[in-house]
């Protein structure tokens, strides 16, 4: 996994990109630069255009207007793209009646990669013990492994993965994690399809977020974290009136947690912290709520929300 | 996004200096890989083979046990006051219609296995990632299938043919292999099986989905030309002469018994060829088209 990048910028440009079935548009304009060398998360609501955006860039699915280039130019134009793109769009996209290894072995000998990467990929995945068995049998996170293993083939300089977490265990889900920011650090793009933020928390470094297959934002994490109502703090105290009517005096929005805490939006935790001290309130808890990302993800979507549950019954 | 300096990034396409060539051959050896890893494909492949060449086998074996009698009283007078003389008909017995039927029926379905295996999981897309472009897959596809298919149809055929022909060489009523219209039958009963199997194939890749495509080319091969039987009308029989069961039975035809006939309006052999070929090329060509249009 050390081939020099080299002169090789690995970016997938979309611009103007649009899907429209019928008279439903799936994907809406969508004019975005992935760069090179960061995780980038691609982020929506269930239905709102990630996985056709994933296939247009990759050539399954034609546009109906725009264009999408990867690496400077349409990725069907490519006679074989296993050296270019490693993607992994569902895990299920596999037959599965045939082994791991001759799963790999059918694509590696399609682009011309030497078969012992077969043996390395899945060492590397952690399928090195059951890669003969059928693939049928395997579990959903083992089948997201073999994927994984399928992208990493031809170490391509762009990597591309819908929705990769899914059916994983917490260590897996750890172990893809760092693998994403090594490949990053490696100088690669990697682009990674989410719907839930919390998964993209520890995972990217910037955003791509759609609804309704329209851009909503492009940015890095932390730009985007600002864009939520500000971030909520809970605190516990023994003396919870007094504090939550010197917060409220100080500007802040004070509301009961379910666990008899306060949940604190308009007052950063330091500021919290220094006024219970200055008022001698005995604190027994005071916590940042890491909610924020996910609710500026849920504000900033809400309008856009394809498939949502009925708020009255 | 700042759309300046995404178009100062945008790189000018720098080729990976380490990418070999791309190779034919290796989409072929991917394609072999995938239907030989899959146990459906010996399964249907060899039961069909081992049934062909047992019914043939085993239907010359039941034509001895009268064979020496017929041969012996070879007049006879029909029903209606014809005189009829008995000639054996080497070819019907050891290159049997039924028999070959089967070898369709698993050509077709490896056939329409090699798309719909990959279009109703998935696969395709995992295919079509490694290899963008369609047209050299399916092209990949095509010369496996039709390698394979070709290859086990003419053991099959021979094995019958040899077979068929040794258990009557007493009799002094065989053929031999350099016979003509034993070369030619040989020929049609090897051919129609990659035929069928491309039609299979073009099945798969319009429908997609295991049992529709299966249920298609079944009922495309064997039940719709079933409703172009008879010799009544001349456009009816014109029809059933182009499907590709018809153009095998048609080139398998054993033309010198003078007592039997093969219907009114028999095709020519040319026109069977032609059957067999056209088939061969509507199909690659329709398959062509609709992986290449439709979204993976």
């Amino acid at each position: 996994m050390t081939r020099r990048l080299g002169s090789v910028v690995p970016v997938i440009e979309l611009t103007e990109l649009t899907k429209r079935y019928g008279d439903k548009t799936a994907v809406d304009h969508l004019s975005v630069t992935v760069r090179s060398g960061t995780v980038t998360g691609f982020l929506g609501p269930n239905g709102s255009g990630k996985s056709t955006t994933l296939r247009m860039i990759l050539g399954l699915n034609a546009p109906s207007s725009g264009a999408v280039t990867v690496e400077g130019r349409p990725f069907a134009d490519r006679p074989r793209g296993l050296r270019h793109v490693g993607a992994l769009l569902d895990a299920q996209d596999i037959h599965g009646g045939r082994s791991a290894v001759a799963h790999l072995k059918s694509l590696a000998v399609s682009n011309r990669i030497p078969l012992r990467r077969v043996g390395e990929v899945l060492e590397e995945v952690g399928l090195a013990e059951t890669g003969r068995k059928r693939i049928g049998g395997y579990s959903l996170g083992m089948k997201q492994r073999l994927g994984i293993a399928g992208a990493l083939l031809g170490d391509p300089p762009v990597l591309l993965f819908d929705e990769p977490l899914n059916g994983l265990d917490p260590e897996g889900v750890r172990w893809v994690r760092e693998m994403f920011q090594k490949l990053a650090k490696e100088g690669r793009t990697v682009f990674v399809s989410s719907h839930l933020m919390s998964e993209m928390e520890h995972t990217a470094e910037r955003l791509v977020v759609i609804g309704r297959g329209r851009l909503i934002a492009d940015e890095t994490l932390v730009d985007f974290a600002r864009r939520g109502s500000q971030a909520t703090v809970l605190v516990r105290s023994p003396e919870a009136d007094a504090l939550s009517a010197i917060l409220a005096a100080e500007g802040a929005a004070v509301a009961p947690a379910a666990d008899g805490g306060l949940t604190v939006t308009g007052l950063p935790a330091d500021r919290i912290g220094e006024l219970a001290w200055r008022n001698n309130i005995m604190l027994a808890e005071l916590a940042t709520g890491n909610a924020s990302l996910e609710k500026a993800f849920m504000e900033l979507t809400a309008d856009s929300v394809e498939y949502a549950a009925g708020e009255n019954r | 996004m700042s759309t300046a300096t995404a178009a100062s990034q945008s790189p000018t396409y720098v080729r990976v200096p380490s990418e070999p060539r791309p190779r034919f051959r290796d989409l072929c050896r991917m394609e072999w890989i995938k239907v030989a890893s899959l146990r459906a494909t010996w399964f249907v492949l060899i039961a069909a083979a081992l049934a062909t060449v047992f019914i043939n086998l085993n239907g010359v074996h039941s034509d001895l046990q009268y064979l020496d009698h017929d041969l012996a009283h070879p007049r006879g007078i029909t029903p209606d006051g014809k005189v009829w003389h008995f000639v054996y008909d080497p070819l019907r017995r050891s290159l049997s219609e039924i028999a070959v039927q089967l070898m369709m029926l698993g050509g077709s379905a490896i056939g329409a296995l090699t798309m719909f295996g990959e279009f109703s999981t998935g696969q395709i897309r995992t295919t079509f990632v490694a290899v963008p472009k369609r047209g050299s897959v399916v092209a990949a596809k095509v010369t496996v299938l039709c390698t394979i298919t070709t290859i086990l149809a003419f053991v099959v055929a021979l094995i019958s043919f040899l077979g068929g022909q040794a258990m009557v060489a007493s009799r002094h009523v065989g053929l031999s292999i350099t016979d003509h219209d034993a070369q030619i039958a040989i020929a049609a009963y090897t051919l129609v099986v990659p035929v069928s199997a491309l039609v299979g194939m073009l099945f798969g890749a319009i429908i997609r989905n295991a049992t529709a495509s299966i249920v298609g080319v079944v009922a495309f091969l064997f039940l719709i030309p079933a409703f172009f039987g008879g010799d009544k009308y001349r456009w009816v029989v014109e029809l059933r002469h182009l499907f590709p069961g018809n153009a095998e039975s048609n080139l398998t035809y054993w033309t010198h018994d003078p007592y039997t006939s093969n219907g009114r309006w028999p095709a020519s052999h040319l026109h069977s060829w032609a059957v067999l070929v056209g088939w061969t090329v509507v199909s690659i060509v329709t398959a062509l088209i609709v992986v290449k249009k439709r979204d993976a």
